[in-house]
């Protein structure tokens, strides 16, 4: 099943398989034998209680955590592990539980640093900032500003992050993630300490970053509101295992899932 | 009394630079990776020693190029074999690594050069040079190795100003400074990174090495010299090159002054023997910035939530 004209993966197809991926740290397992698939153009949310290991999960998708066991295929390339430069460049890009931003630099900054794969030219010219290095600058710059239109920031664009409120250093980190122009775009609680009508507006910014740019997204969020709203697919874990995978009403009604997350009578 | 101070102070400032040399090699790496390089003062003597033993055979020229090729690969080396096993450590595992390196250097430095006292001759000229004669009598007496020292660190500092601040370079290594993950999560090679800004680090260090060996000759003590540099970070900050500038120009020349000044008024006042300011001055100094700027004096503010 391959869209016509798309050389890689077509839609439907799994962009994304994470194949028996078992991940312990000194004998405590964090994940076991976890399989699952994210298809292009999806959103696909990863669930689950504290501790369940959904940020471990995304840690060995993008390469920082090296699993013990286990397949990724990514764009029909399987490897036994990531690198995070790997990662990157082959169109991952991701955001943080905790905002992982450049703090000492401008959000202008931190979104061009995610251009950083996308630069070529050779340390002279940039140097010297003319000829081709100074187009290629400009053309960057033009893209970057676009993203900055796209999530309405362009007010704080020279404002070092650090001084940021913290559901604005959110958005800089998506549109930092934004300007590597992903084909895999990994979120880890995108929405976590921001007020209502905050998250209105990333879920709105997270819809249109799939309508418009075509980007697949994983998804780890707590609030099931914006999780069942905003997914195609949903993914549970518990104590580091998949209990539970398929569409948001299914996962919803699933035994073992209203058990993870209220408990078993004993 | 005014020439004679005039004098002291230039004189401090020149060898002020030098310090300033040994403490941006610190600043180099502990922006890049949050890493307090101990084993810097090492490779300044490590530096000197190679580039000393190889100009006894070859033209100073040719024995530059082949020292930088050295640090070079040193830098390669330590990236390879000592940092990439230690990626998200804490800093103090990496700071413990570092006091390994700057130990295997010195043992090493020796193993391969041998332990004697050697010299360094850029063949640059060494008779002193008198300014302002007519203002002062008998001119000022300035060294004109220092002065060379002085605009080869002027010369090297403006190039490392350009290579951080313009180049892409320059934005991933501020990234990788600011936080790891995040600059792997956006494509920057953490390891590519870290193996510029040690060789960034170490033609520093070679700089630095040879112009204190053609000063005071290259002998062991040369590692202690980074015992100074860290009085300089200290006023400077531990993040700022102008602060690692700045630091170094106050440190050389306050105690310079401080010798020719607070000297004399001890030994008349207090009857003591008056000497050694020189080495302690620094530190004094440091420690004072320390309860009132902890930060330094151009440092990025500490802020820390609790």
């Amino acid at each position: 099943m391959r869209a016509p004209g798309d050389s890689g993966v077509g839609l439907d197809a799994a962009l994304l398989s994470v194949d028996n991926v078992s991940l312990s740290f000194g004998g405590v397992a964090a994940l076991t034998d976890v399989s699952f698939d994210i298809r292009k153009g999806e959103v696909r949310a990863i669930i689950g209680p504290n501790g369940a290991g959904k940020t471990s999960l995304l840690n060995v998708v993008n390469g920082f955590y090296r699993p013990q066991k286990g397949r990724i295929t990514f764009k029909g390339e399987a490897r036994p592990r990531m690198r995070p430069y790997e990662a990157a460049r082959s169109g991952i890009a991701r955001t943080f539980q905790n905002v992982a931003l450049f703090r000492g630099m401008t959000a202008l900054d931190n979104i061009m640093a995610g251009r950083s794969l996308k630069m070529r030219r050779g340390l002279f010219w940039q140097v010297l900032r003319i000829g081709p290095a100074l187009t290629e600058e400009v053309a960057h710059r033009r893209k970057v500003e676009d993203i900055i239109d796209f999530l309405e920031i362009a007010h704080i664009r020279r404002i070092p992050v650090g001084r940021l409120p913290y559901g604005l250093q959110k958005r800089v980190e998506l549109g930092r993630a934004l300007a590597m122009e992903p084909d895999l775009l990994l979120l880890d609680e995108p929405m976590a300490g921001m007020n209502l009508e905050e998250k209105e507006d990333m879920s709105r910014y997270i819809l249109d970053v799939k309508n418009e740019f075509g980007t697949t997204i994983a998804l780890i969020e707590h609030d099931m509101g914006v999780v069942m709203d905003l997914s195609d697919r949903v993914v549970v874990l518990d104590y580091g295992r998949k209990i539970a995978d398929g569409t948001p009403d299914e996962v919803r009604s699933d035994q073992k899932v209203i058990d993870a997350y209220l408990g078993v009578r004993h | 009394m005014l020439g004679p101070v005039l004098e002291t102070l230039i004189g401090g400032l020149l060898t002020g630079v030098l310090y300033s040399l040994v403490a941006l090699g610190f600043v180099l790496i502990f922006k890049a990776s949050g890493v307090f390089n101990f084993a810097q003062g090492a490779m300044v003597l490590f530096a000197a020693l190679t580039l000393a033993r190889l100009g006894e055979t070859m033209p100073i020229v040719a024995a530059i190029a082949l020292t930088a090729a050295v640090m070079i690969a040193l830098a390669y080396a330590i990236e390879r074999l000592v940092l990439r096993h230690l990626v998200n450590q804490e800093g103090m595992i990496l700071f413990m690594a570092t006091l390994g390196i700057a130990y295997f250097l010195d043992g090493f430095g020796q193993t391969l050069w041998g332990s004697d006292i050697y010299k360094i001759d850029l063949g640059m000229p060494r008779d002193p040079i008198f300014l302002l004669e007519s203002v002062f009598p008998g001119g000022l007496l300035i060294d004109p190795t220092e002065l060379i020292a002085a605009v080869v660190c002027a010369v090297l500092v403006a190039g490392l100003a350009v290579f951080f601040q313009v180049t892409r370079i320059g934005r991933a290594l501020r990234a990788v400074a600011d936080d790891h993950q995040a600059a792997q999560s956006v494509g920057i090679p953490l390891d590519y990174i870290w193996l510029i800004v040690w060789a960034v680090a170490g033609i520093v260090a070679l700089v630095a090495g040879m112009m204190w060996g053609v000063k005071l000759g290259v002998q062991f003590s040369l590692g202690q010299v980074a015992l100074k540099a860290l009085p300089v970070l200290i006023l400077g900050g531990l993040t700022s090159i102008p602060g690692a500038i700045v630091g170094g120009l106050i440190v050389g020349a306050g105690e310079k002054l401080a010798e020719v000044l607070l000297g004399p008024l001890l030994v008349r006042w207090f009857d003591l023997a008056g000497g050694g300011i020189e080495n302690w001055f620094a530190y004094v100094l440091a420690l004072l910035v320390l309860l009132v700027r902890p930060q330094g004096l151009f440092g990025e503010k500490i802020i820390e939530r609790v």
